[in-house]
């Protein structure tokens, strides 16, 4: 039944210029074209400028590929104004993402751009040449951070380039970051900060400074974007004032998943928990569950290796608590970004209550006026600050200093937004229409002598019984899918990492289509936390996954991790890469992702007789060719 | 003269005269399973599962190890998408029940490392470990080997553990026996390389000899069970063994056997062919005809047994298949020889007697009552670790009882006095201080280990004792020694066919009540109730006992007055048990 041909597969580290689809030619005009273009310029009207661009875009788009718009042929041009004193600049927009935000600030930059007139290319850095960027003129550089201050992981490439010996100089460049990132980290930013310095040391011109947004970036981001529009549109001359977008039909930004556009991070899908059981066996040290979730009367849908956000509620206990402390009435009326809503709600639903940031321990420092927590805020000590940040939430800030006859307002106003968390989809469409699985380790810790459980997955596991509702919606994931063709797959991974696997060989179990598959599974225990051991092992007897190895981090005897088998089967791992396989990690971004990583990285250079150096190339190549996909969190 | 000559006649359709593909499906398995190694090794690599492959667990069993999972969680852990929580059950080899402090400590240790810190003492006299998960296994049979114990046969179609009597009052008589009980265990048992290369990492050896002479390549029907009794004390029921050994001795000491074939405990409640069945003495040999009588009457069963069905593939059915006349006939051939008229003997009973006895040697011996065998610490009772201070201070032996008590024997005199303060240290002194009743009980393991168990046995029937006995209160007889045992299935592991009150387990709290066996074992019982409760039965009890106070004969046990009372009647032969 399964009729797919194989295409040939690239089993080299590969060089990518066989991937340079039409070049971007230099902007460079000739002397004659640029006093053409400057006569012509300062003869135009302001709508005149305007109409003008939009036929140059267009040219370019048809160029591309790209119809023009026929009506904008017949817009009328009669004001004048004075033409810009500068040519037009190359206008790239460069973003690094996991998790989409940075992506879709770029588009929505871009958007913004083309409204004054401009013409940009917007670009994930995982697929850019850096070699270009001694032909770029204005840069603007959207990027979030991971784990240790570390670059979106598909942007790694970029980075290191960028910061490596063989970057260029880059005298004639402007450029502008706007990072995004997570204050409750230790490393805020830290990519976007990175870019920001090196860029400078390049010698290139600062045209913004750079703007760091915590999670709720949409409001700073805003600001930045229209501070860098209104940037370049001064320099563009006078078309910033231009209000419609005369490109605005022509572009077409993709959205991840058409379907999942109707619900969303602002308007959730109400879902309603099928089940939700205790996958960890007794004995545990952890608790992992399994949640379905009901996605019935949506037109949500999904593909395998997509996450299900999840907008969860902070704990009712905990949110009484916050209140009697502050003695504040739940009923007072507090208005967030949102609109109006009570206290009690707002701290429900819509801000955090639990980490602290370091605006909260600003925020509280000047309400408590309190000498130990204004010490805390002087630049010098950050370590202290974020050691007492780790043992210390917002009750716990609350509880010590306490700040009497507090307005409600004041204390909200010090909050952050509560962020949806995410999940990997543990399901498959085809095999469980209208559900999406979850696979949630339950976050339990003791602070400052309380139980205390993460936001989501407490919520999920001490109030999501059967018949709940849970506010949901879909993330697409575009980087971590299947093959299209039936190339073999390797799947790592550890802890709840294992998720996507299961709608990977879900999907391939009803479509009856895919080539070989390996599993390698990595957690504590055995006998407790073989976390959907039954499946795996029919699925194995059934055909459908064809081998898989665990390893078991707390059993009796050696400590053995995923990447030690992977280290074990070396021969197999790299026989199956040069046979095209694709290779996917998923799970913890800390410890397991980079081991495995450098272990992919011994496997190549030991098994395929390669230098370090060019083992790491192979990887990139993967990377690059998206065979090798990481979902890690 | 050859069998055959002797009875031209019989039926080989179903024996092992007949091309594997006649015969039932584990008699290919096994004759393909290159002596016993099948694909153990592998099974034991394989990580993504605590079994082995399924053709694996028929084969561990000739190594004494059993797969069994968790049935308290089987439920649970199938919501959860987990495997069964799969875990062994290893016994021990030890004839007649005796071991060294040294290989105590052992056990002990091992228990303690891979066994949830319990051993359980059983109804053939030996140790089992539960809960030894697969990667646990090869350590713990190494543990055993260090302590020259091992588990080769203690389960399987082959001789399993050869049972002693106990005997501490006679001490010279029990040594005598008992060497020859350790003699045969270890002539009968199959050869095994396999057990040396899977679990002692030997090299396999290339030979011309044949692996297993007495043996072959299927082994035999079915388990084979052998006992050696001294009487008065019938303790391993003599009667439930494929071949007893019952010691005759004279004014120089042991002189020799009467020879009793054929006894068995297990049937199912399904199938009226199936039955209990109570050896009948053929004839006597002198003591040096022991291992020809053993391999004799083996061979009989190892040639004319029921390869086909091994529900009828006991020797009791052979024997009754084939007529015992047949059967002696066919073993004095073998042996070349007849059988002497078997010489007379006298048992008293099949319990044990507890406390402390001295023999003729002046040596001292103490019967500890250990309820079900079962050796765990508990709040109040720190059994383990007590019976751990005794193994390292003592310096003679440990006897497992048939009845899963322990005689911490041979202990010199003046080491009596350091035993007693360990008693009483760890509150062990007053163990014994039971009912009648309870001393004279047996439960088998069953739930939540026993695949086969359809009711709780081991975890109940101490509380239904606590309310028996409340009834032989009320009427005067709790010091009266009654047989009570429960099964927790028909396979009757705790002999409770032959108990004066029996039960086997039909379901969850469900049980068939029986009446009428023999106080030291020399008559089965009959059903009286089937598939009750415990309130059916506590009431029947009730209404019997009163009545047994009220009319009994001086000395009369309660099974003999259940069936002159006419509750059931006698049954004679096994054959009549399901009439
Ligand atoms: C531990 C023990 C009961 C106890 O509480 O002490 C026991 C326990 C089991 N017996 Fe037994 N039998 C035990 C003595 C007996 C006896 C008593 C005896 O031999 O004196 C009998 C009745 C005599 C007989 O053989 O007929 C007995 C008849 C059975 C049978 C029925 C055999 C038959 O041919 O009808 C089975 C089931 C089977 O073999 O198919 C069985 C099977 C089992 C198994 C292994 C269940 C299984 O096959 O999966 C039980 C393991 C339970 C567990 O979790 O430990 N066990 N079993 C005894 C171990 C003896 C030993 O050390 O070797
Ligand atoms: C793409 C993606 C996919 C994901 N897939 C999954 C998945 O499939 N399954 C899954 O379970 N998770 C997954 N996650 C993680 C998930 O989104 C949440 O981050 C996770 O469930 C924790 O959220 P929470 O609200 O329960 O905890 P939070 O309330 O966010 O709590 C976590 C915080 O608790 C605090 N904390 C934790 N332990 C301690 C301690 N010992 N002492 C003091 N403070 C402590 C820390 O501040 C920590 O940051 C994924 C994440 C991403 C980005
Ligand atoms: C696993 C993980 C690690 C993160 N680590 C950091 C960090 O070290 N520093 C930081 O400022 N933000 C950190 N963040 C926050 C992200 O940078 C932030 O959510 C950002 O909005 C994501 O943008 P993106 O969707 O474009 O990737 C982390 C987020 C996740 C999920
Ligand atoms: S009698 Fe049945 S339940 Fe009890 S141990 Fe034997 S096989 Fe298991």
């Amino acid at each position: 039944m399964n009729s797919v041909v194989r295409p040939p597969l690239k089993t080299s580290g590969g060089q990518g210029d066989q991937y340079q689809q039409g070049a971007m030619p230099s902007y460079a005009l000739t002397a004659t074209q640029w006093s053409r273009l400057r006569d012509l310029a300062s003869s135009l009207s302001p709508a005149q400028a305007l109409w003008v661009s939009g036929y140059l875009a267009g040219i370019a788009n048809a160029a591309d590929g790209l119809a023009m718009p026929v009506s904008l042929a017949e817009k009328p041009a009669d004001e004048f104004a004075e033409a810009g004193r500068a040519g037009p600049r190359k206008l790239t927009i460069l973003y690094g993402t996991e998790s989409g935000n940075c992506q879709a600030l770029a588009q929505s930059l871009a958007e913004q751009t083309r409204e004054v007139g401009l013409a940009p290319t917007v670009t994930d850095m995982a697929d850019y040449k850096p070699r270009l960027l001694k032909t770029e003129q204005d840069l603007l550089i959207i990027t979030s951070t991971y784990g240790e201050g570390d670059p979106p992981q598909r942007a790694a490439g970029f980075f290191e380039f960028i910061e490596g010996r063989k970057a260029p100089s880059l005298p004639d460049l402007r450029f502008a970051v706007l990072a995004l990132g997570d204050s409750a980290y230790e490393f805020f930013c830290e990519a976007g900060k990175k870019l920001d310095r090196r860029f400078e040391e390049l010698g290139a011109e600062r045209l913004l400074d750079r703007a760091d947004c915590d999670i709720d970036f949409e409001e700073p981001a805003t600001a930045w974007r229209k501070a860098v529009v209104a940037k370049l549109g001064e320099q563009a001359g006078g078309a910033a004032k231009a209000s419609i977008s005369p490109l605005q039909h022509g572009v077409a930004t993709a959205p991840a998943s058409a379907a999942a556009r109707s619900y969303d991070k602002q308007h959730p899908f109400q879902a309603a928990v099928i089940e939700n059981i205790v996958l960890s066996g007794r004995g545990a040290s952890k608790e992992i569950r399994h949640l379905e979730v009901s996605l019935s009367g949506s037109d949500l849908s999904y593909e395998p290796g997509d996450a299900l956000g999840v907008l969860a509620n902070n704990d009712p206990a905990l949110v009484d608590e916050v209140m009697a402390k502050l003695a504040l009435d739940g009923a007072t009326p507090v208005s967030l970004k949102a609109g109006e809503t009570t206290l009690a709600q707002a701290l429900t639903r819509h801000v955090e209550i639990t980490t602290a940031t370091p605006r909260f321990l600003d925020h509280w420092a000047k309400l408590s006026a309190a000498a130990e927590l204004a010490r805390l805020q002087a630049v010098d000590q950050t370590e202290e600050r974020n050691a007492f940040l780790r043992g210390h939430q917002i009750i716990d800030i609350i509880r010590r200093f306490p700040v009497p006859g507090l307005d409600a307002g004041e204390f909200v106003s010090g909050l952050r937004p509560l962020q949806p968390r995410l999940y990997s989809i543990a399901s498959s469409l085809a095999a469980a229409p209208e559900e999406a699985h979850l696979t949630v380790s339950v976050v339990r810790y003791d602070l400052n002598g309380d139980r205390r459980s993460g936001v989501a997955s407490g919520h999920l596991a001490d109030r999501a019984e059967p018949e709940a509702v849970l506010p949901v919606y879909v993330h697409a994931n575009p980087h971590f899918r299947l093959p299209q063709d039936d190339r073999p797959i390797i799947m790592i991974g550890a802890g709840t990492g294992v998720a996507p696997y299961r709608a990977f060989l879900q999907e391939r179990e009803v479509l009856g289509n895919g080539g070989p598959s390996w599993l390698v599974f990595g957690d504590r225990n055995f006998r407790s936390d073989f976390l959907y051991q039954a499946e795996w092992q029919r699925l194995m007897k059934d055909g459908v996954l064809t081998r898989m190895d665990v390893a078991f981090s707390r059993d009796r005897g050696v400590k053995k991790y995923v990447q030690h088998r992977l280290l074990e089967k070396a021969a197999d791992i790299f026989a199956w890469l040069e046979e095209g396989a694709n290779i996917y990690v998923c799970g913890d971004a800390a410890n397991m992702a980079p081991d495995v990583h450098q272990t992919l990285a011994t496997i190549i250079e030991t098994q395929g007789n390669l230098s370090p150096g060019a083992a790491a190339d192979y990887l990139r190549g993967l990377q690059r060719d998206e065979r090798y996909q990481r979902d890690v969190y | 003269m050859s069998e055959t000559a002797i009875y031209p006649h019989t039926d080989r359709s179903r024996d092992l005269s007949q091309p594997l593909s006649a015969l039932g499906p584990d008699e290919s398995l096994k004759a393909n399973s290159d002596h016993l190694r099948g694909t153990i090794a592998l099974s034991l690599l394989d990580r993504l599962t605590g079994a082995v492959a399924a053709d694996d667990t028929k084969l561990m069993k000739f190594h004494g190890i059993y797969q069994q999972d968790d049935r308290d969680l089987r439920d649970e852990r199938r919501r959860q998408k987990l495997e069964p929580a799969f875990q062994f059950m290893v016994r021990v080899r030890l004839a007649g029940g005796v071991c060294t402090p040294a290989q105590w400590l052992k056990l002990d240790e091992l228990a303690r490392a891979h066994g949830k810190e319990t051993l359980r003492l059983t109804t053939r006299q030996t140790f089992q470990f539960h809960w030894i998960l697969k990667h646990d296994l090869k350590a713990t049979i190494q543990g055993l080997h260090d302590a020259l114990l091992d588990t080769i046969s203690a389960c399987g179609d082959d001789a399993r553990g050869v049972m002693c009597s106990v005997n501490p009052a006679i001490s010279q008589l029990h040594a005598d026996v008992y060497d020859l009980a350790r003699r045969t265990s270890d002539r009968a048992i199959p050869r095994m390389r396999a057990y040396h290369e899977i679990w002692y990492d030997e090299e396999r050896v290339a030979t011309s000899e044949p692996e297993e002479p007495f043996y072959g390549a299927t082994y035999m029907p079915r388990k084979f069970k052998i006992g050696f009794v001294i009487p008065p004390v019938n303790d391993i029921d003599v009667y439930a063994q494929d071949l007893g050994f019952i010691a005759i001795g004279g004014p120089a000491g042991l002189e020799g056997f009467n020879v009793a074939i054929g006894g068995g405990m297990g049937r199912s409640d399904q199938s009226a062919a199936t039955y209990p069945r109570l050896a009948d003495v053929i004839g006597y040999i002198p003591a040096d005809q022991v291992f020809a009588t053993a391999e004799a009457v083996m061979g009989v069963q190892r040639d004319y047994g029921d390869r086909r069905d091994r529900a009828k593939a006991r020797f009791k059915y052979t024997i009754d298949e084939k007529g015992l006349d047949w059967i002696k006939a066919a073993i004095e051939a073998r042996l070349g020889f007849a059988l002497e008229p078997a010489r007379p003997f006298h048992f008293t009973s099949n319990g044990d007697s507890f406390g402390w006895t001295e023999d003729e040697t002046k040596r001292s011996h103490f019967t500890l009552f250990i309820e079900n065998g079962r050796i765990v610490n508990r709040p109040d009772r720190p059994l383990m670790d007590g019976l751990r201070e005794i193994a390292r201070q003592h310096r003679g032996t440990f006897r497992v009882t048939p009845n899963q008590n322990l005689v911490i024997a041979d202990i010199a005199a003046e080491d009596r006095p350091a035993i007693e303060q360990i008693l009483r240290q760890y509150h062990l002194d007053g163990s014994n201080a039971q009912s009648a009743l309870r001393l004279n009980s047996i439960a088998c393991v069953a739930l939540p280990t026993c695949g086969l168990a359809m009711a709780e046995s081991e975890r109940y029937l101490p509380d239904l004792l606590t309310k028996i006995e409340a009834i032989l209160g009320t009427h005067g007889l709790q010091d009266e020694p009654i047989t009570i045992r429960m099964s927790g299935c028909p396979n009757g592991c705790s002999r409770p066919y032959i108990a004066e009150i029996g039960f086997t387990g039909r379901a969850p709290a469900k049980y068939n009540l029986y009446l009428g066996g023999g106080f030291h074992g020399e008559r089965l019982n009959k059903m009286y109730l089937e598939n009750v409760g415990e309130g059916e039965i506590l009431a029947a009890l009730e209404k019997i006992i009163a009545h047994y106070a009220a009319e009994r004969a001086a000395g009369e046990h309660f099974g003999d007055f259940a069936i002159r009372a006419g509750y059931v009647p006698e049954v004679r032969e096994g054959r009549h048990f399901n009439n």
